[in-house]
């Protein structure tokens, strides 16, 4: 069975630290625009909403690729990007429903969220979360 | 690295944009934000300058350290020369405008000039431009921050904006950011105004570099860690957030209260966090939620709602949804300072502050010291033009509205407490210091609080040595509130060590649990250069004294160093510190003392060139 992103969006109060774990942890730069994980801010209805890639078990953006950049990691589970492989077509960020790929336009490629590829520590967001709003937990099979 | 290392020079007059590197050993000295806006205020602006002019300079900084993951690393300040003071205003702001501003790759936007019509600023990352910003004049921050966004086409732009009152030149005008959070104090947005200058807006993808990445993350790793199991950081200000004080303020006998004539307000309970968490007969409450800053672990913020059925909002919907709510000061100065006991009435006057872009302490303290001279008969109600009896809510929301919209009696509201009280013969009633007006903490009952004020370098105020943290909560240590003894001393630590924080760009709030070694740590792996305590505590000391410094320049002269006389010869008729007034002349001896000044309050040249100044 392999683990996932659960978002409560009642308890996220919109800091961002999880956006500047991600891309801290993952770039070496605190930069929302480059976090995997995203917290949309509907400042005018004051919600909160965080959002990543799910790792959905039929992962479309993975079928749509042209080159094959994104692959599945057997052991966590998580649809993998390489930055090497990817040609930055945005291909994958027309077939994901959630809007969870997101393309870079400094570095031409696009990011998705790797799970922090199976750190000891699990995702950096998570760890970072001060209410808990993000859990890594088992995913429903199926 | 930490810091961007450019400048954005704007000139209004000329409409041109240009970009400069950040002056790195003035980094080095001043750390940024509040410090190295201040150095560039002394350098560029002639101390003599009209602040209304287009000669006044208007600077936008911020720290080292904001738009990094160090806890509550989102602040940015203001720094001008005040029209309500004339002496140097540097107000202070969280929201998310500044850590955008960052991520932009700026340090500082420095304004100049005076733009012949209205525009705003429009920056994403490299590429900076003036609009126009015709259709925004006239209009609120609540129109014109959503307008802005749109218009650019982007949900992701952070905007800070001014509201009609910026516009119109009352005094303690704000800048609002993100809606409801704001550089308040001072009247930075009167300044803004003055320049033609609506609002900034901001798109930054490039990101934040420190220094030291993995040293960096075990720091903030390690000062998040404190935070969490602080109580006042962990538990009282996110349940109750800054409200938290005022039960406590009101038990200790400091909550200044019509006018600051008593010291305890017996409506305390009905304007404070319980009151606000409370749900009424009809289901209503007014606290929704808490919510965050950017980067902040604390979340202090009150997210609030009007009842809808009350007869502020009864028939206006745009004023039934949810929006900032009442901190402290806020919930006191347009509650307690006024006699005001309706939670829904001060909830929706605190939201038409934001809208109309006005300080709530500067602007409840006015009309505290309105209401006095319309008891006294110095102020009539043909002049008023209704009547204005201490504790009318509808009174209190009437004059919000025609101070923001500059109408009537609302012109005089907007000058302030001082020249309020000097235009109708009683200058004795304004409760304020160097022009500034009072924040929520009676000196009667807060010996310490007093010696703050008196020496604050932007006038009255609770955020330049917040002697209440040692005198009512024994942070860093405990106090007698009621005692003059050690006060000095320990206001310059806090003196000190808040102008680090504000200069770092992070919260106040971290304070309650954050030491030296704290700071020290985040700053320094963030920062190349020597960062030791020793030297942040020199930094410290040194942006002090060179606020001193601009404001002897500015004219501003140590006999402004007082309190006004009420709370120097009127005792305290109530609480823990009846019979009490507040001994400023056994304390401010010692304080010039310490500070290394003349017994007259000017730094001395020994101490000036210790600092480097």
């Amino acid at each position: 069975m392999s683990k996932g992103l659960n978002f409560i969006i009642e308890k996220c109060t919109g800091c961002h630290q999880c956006e500047l774990a991600c891309s801290g942890m993952n770039d070496g730069i605190f930069n929302q625009d480059l976090s995997r994980i995203r917290i949309f801010l509907l400042t005018e209805q004051s919600k909160n909403v965080p959002y990543a890639c799910i790792q959905c078990e039929e992962a479309w953006c993975m079928h749509a690729c042209p080159v094959e950049a994104i692959v599945l990691n057997p052991e966590t589970g998580a649809k993998v990007l390489s930055a090497e492989v990817c040609v930055g077509c945005k291909v994958c960020t027309i077939a994901c429903p959630y809007g969870t790929v997101v393309y870079h336009p400094a570095s031409g490629k696009v990011v998705k969220c790797d799970l922090c590829d199976g750190d000891e520590a699990g995702p950096a967001c998570v760890a970072s979360c001060p209410t808990s709003a993000i859990e890594f937990i088992e995913l429903p099979a199926g | 690295m930490s810091w961007a290392k450019r400048i954005l020079r704007v000139n209004l007059t000329e409409g041109t944009c240009t970009e400069e590197p950040t002056n790195m050993e003035w980094a080095h000295k001043y750390l940024g934000q509040r410090g190295l806006g201040t150095k560039y205020l002394a350098e560029e602006n002639d101390p003599k300058v009209d602040p209304l002019s287009p000669g006044n300079k208007l600077i936008i900084a911020t720290g080292p350290l904001t738009g990094t993951n160090a806890s509550t690393a989102g602040r940015w300040s203001v720094i001008t020369k005040s029209p309500l003071t004339g002496a140097v205003a540097c107000s202070n702001s969280g929201g998310f405008f500044g850590g955008e501003l960052k991520n932009a790759g700026w340090d500082m936007i420095i304004f100049e000039g005076k733009s012949p019509s209205p525009v705003f600023l429009s920056i994403n990352n490299d590429e900076a431009k003036l609009l126009p910003a015709d259709k925004y004049w006239g209009q609120t921050t609540w129109v014109t921050e959503p307008g802005i966004k749109e218009q650019l086409g982007d949900p992701e732009i952070k905007v800070a904006s001014i509201g009609k009152a910026g516009e119109n030149g009352v005094l303690y005008a704000a800048v609002v950011n993100d809606l409801d959070r704001a550089a308040g104090r001072s009247g930075v947005g009167a300044v803004m105004g003055s320049k033609n200058l609506k609002a900034m807006a901001i798109r930054g993808s490039k990101g934040v570099q420190v220094n030291d990445p993995r040293a960096f993350m075990k720091a903030t790793d390690d000062g998040k860690k404190v935070l969490s199991e602080n109580d006042v950081t962990s538990a009282a200000l996110p349940t109750y957030g800054t409200q938290v004080l005022m039960n406590v303020i009101q038990e200790s006998g400091a909550l200044p209260t019509r006018n600051a004539r008593d010291v305890q307000f017996e409506g305390a309970a009905k304007i404070g966090a319980e009151a606000m968490a409370e749900e009424g007969p009809d289901g209503h409450k007014n606290l929704v939620k808490n919510a965050a800053c950017f980067a902040c672990t604390i979340q202090c913020q009150r997210v609030s709602k009007v009842n809808p059925n009350h007869w502020t909002v009864k028939d206006k919907p745009r004023y039934q949804k949810e929006s900032g709510g009442l901190e402290y000061e806020n919930a006191w100065s347009l509650g307690a300072a006024t006699g005001v006991s309706d939670l829904d009435a001060i909830t929706f006057t605190n939201f038409l502050c934001n809208e109309h872009g006005m300080d709530p302490i500067s602007f409840g303290s006015t009309v505290a010291a309105a209401m006095e001279l319309f008891e006294t008969g110095a102020l009539t109600e043909g002049q008023v033009g209704f009547s204005l009896k201490w504790g009318d809510a509808e009174a209190l929301v009437k004059i919000a509205e025609m101070t923001g919209n500059g109408e009537g009696i609302g012109k005089d509201i907007g000058m302030g407490s001082k020249r309020l009280c000097e235009k109708y013969g009683k200058p004795e009633f304004s409760m304020t210091v160097k022009g500034q007006e009072f924040p929520a903490y009676d000196p009667r009952g807060l010996q310490g609080m007093g010696l703050a004020y008196a020496t604050s370098n932007r006038g009255a105020c609770h955020l330049r040595g917040y002697m209440t943290s040692p005198e009512v909560f024994g942070v860093p240590e405990k106090l007698d509130p009621h005692v003059t003894d050690g006060k000095a001393a320990m206001l310059k630590r806090l003196q000190d060590m808040t102008s680090i924080v504000d200069s770092a760009g992070i919260c106040h709030f971290t304070m309650f649990a954050w030491g030296w070694d704290e700071i020290q740590s985040q700053v320094q792996a963030a920062c190349e250069g020597d960062f030791s305590v020793e030297n942040l505590m020199q930094i410290g000391e040194r942006i002090w004294n060179l606020e001193r410094k601009v404001n002897l320049d500015m004219g501003i002269t140590p006999d402004q160093d007082t309190l006004p006389q009420r709370i120097l010869k009127e005792a305290a008729k109530t609480g823990p510190a009846e019979g009490k007034v507040n001994e400023l002349g056994q304390m401010l001896p010692a304080y010039y003392e310490a500070r290394g000044w003349s017994a007259d309050g000017v730094p001395t040249s020994e101490t000036m060139s210790r600092l480097g100044l």
